[in-house]
């Protein structure tokens, strides 16, 4: 009773206040606590929703350029298309290049075209769902993979709607890259190490990276991989079927 | 260059604010944001950034503070709160664990609006 009338008291001292500074036009404080990216983040929201009544896995794949995405998406795809009906929305900044290699896998493909933006965003992922929606029924989909602008920042912090985040990261671009662009390798939840085929021709550490990885995001998943001798596939592939399977179990 | 996308998604947000309050009868002084020392953005770009975006519109008369929220983790094997640092791998100073858990640094908020009405 006695915390009532004190929360009553404090709530008209409270309109009290607000009344003269009104009155007096002192600056009111309104304590929203919004997220900045609060427009990103419900659009993405809705995204996730549309995934979910579709029963389809969405996996935003980041990397900077040249990482291998594109690539590991072609090998990816060959094998995955046999027991899983694929699609990809293709972020490029200026080009179509990406998305024409991979439409030669008969797999629909929308490219995004981001133009000035280094990143792709929920309202973009959302237009490029409705361009697929014309091109295919989405209930018919087991999983979209989303390929995003090489670049290991600004993806890092916008959601599009995704169920997991995979971070590729290439032997040739250093072991110190977890730590130099910590929030991309914190927010993924696997990472792949893309072309260690190339590791008995370069000066590089491959533990001092994983232990580098697991500095940064102790809770990653880790898988090294390589599109020349297609080592690793096998593992990525399973991981993908688990999580396509978790996602229809859940249903 | 995100810094453009957060302005807008900053700018949309104050605008769907505004909106609930009647935007005509309000003038905005301050927008009060809170961001982590570990997110992608650099206060005083994502300010630059506001400033020139809204020269001439509704905002243009409004200020942009900004307060840093430090990185902090806590360790998992001792629950100690630390400050991670990118030198030794983020890991803690008492017991060298990974940093598993963020307790704050990871805010991009607007915490409060300022406002006055005409």
């Amino acid at each position: 009773m006695l915390l009532l009338i004190l929360q009553k008291s404090k709530n008209l001292g409270s309109r009290i206040k607000t009344y003269f500074q009104k009155k007096m036009h002192l600056p009111i404080s309104d304590k929203i606590e919004l997220n900045i990216l609060h427009q990103n983040s419900h659009q993405a929201e809705k995204n996730k929703v549309k995934f979910n009544n579709y029963n389809l896995l969405c996996l935003n794949i980041m990397s900077s350029p040249g990482a291998g995405k594109t690539r590991l998406l072609e090998i990816t795809l060959e094998d995955l298309s046999k027991k899983f009906q694929s699609a990809v929305l293709e972020g490029d900044m200026t080009t179509n290049l990406d998305a024409a290699r991979l439409e030669k896998l008969n797999i629909p493909v929308v490219p995004i075209t981001t133009g000035r933006a280094c990143h792709l965003d929920a309202n973009m992922v959302s237009g490029g769902l409705k361009l697929l929606e014309q091109k295919i029924n989405p209930d018919t989909l087991d999983i979209l993979l989303v390929e995003n602008v090489g670049n290991l920042v600004c993806p890092a912090e916008f959601e599009i709607g995704e169920h997991f985040k995979v971070a590729l990261l290439s032997i040739t671009e250093g072991e110190d890259k977890p730590l130099k662009y910590p929030i991309m390798f914190r927010e993924a939840d696997l990472i792949l190490i893309t072309k260690v085929d190339l590791l008995p021709h370069l000066n590089f550490d491959i533990n001092e990276l994983k232990s580098n990885i697991a500095s940064t995001n102790p809770k990653a998943d880790v898988i090294e991989i390589s599109s020349i001798t297609n080592s690793g596939f096998d593992l990525w592939q399973k991981w993908i079927s688990k999580k396509i399977l978790k996602l229809k179990k859940n249903k | 260059m995100h810094e453009v996308d957060m302005t807008k998604c900053l700018i949309l947000s104050m605008e769907e604010w505004a909106e609930k309050k009647n935007k005509e009868k309000i003038v905005v002084e301050k927008i009060n944001l809170k961001i982590g020392e570990f997110t992608c953005v650099e206060p005083i770009s994502l300010i630059n950034t506001f400033n020139s975006a809204v020269l001439g519109s509704w905002l243009d008369s409004s200020k942009i503070t900004v307060e840093t929220i430090p990185f902090k983790g806590k360790c998992s094997k001792c629950n100690r709160s630390y400050f991670p640092k990118k030198e030794n791998g983020y890991k803690s100073p008492c017991c060298n664990f990974n940093l598993e858990e963020i307790i704050s640094g990871r805010e991009l908020k607007i915490a409060s609006i300022d406002f006055t009405e005409k």
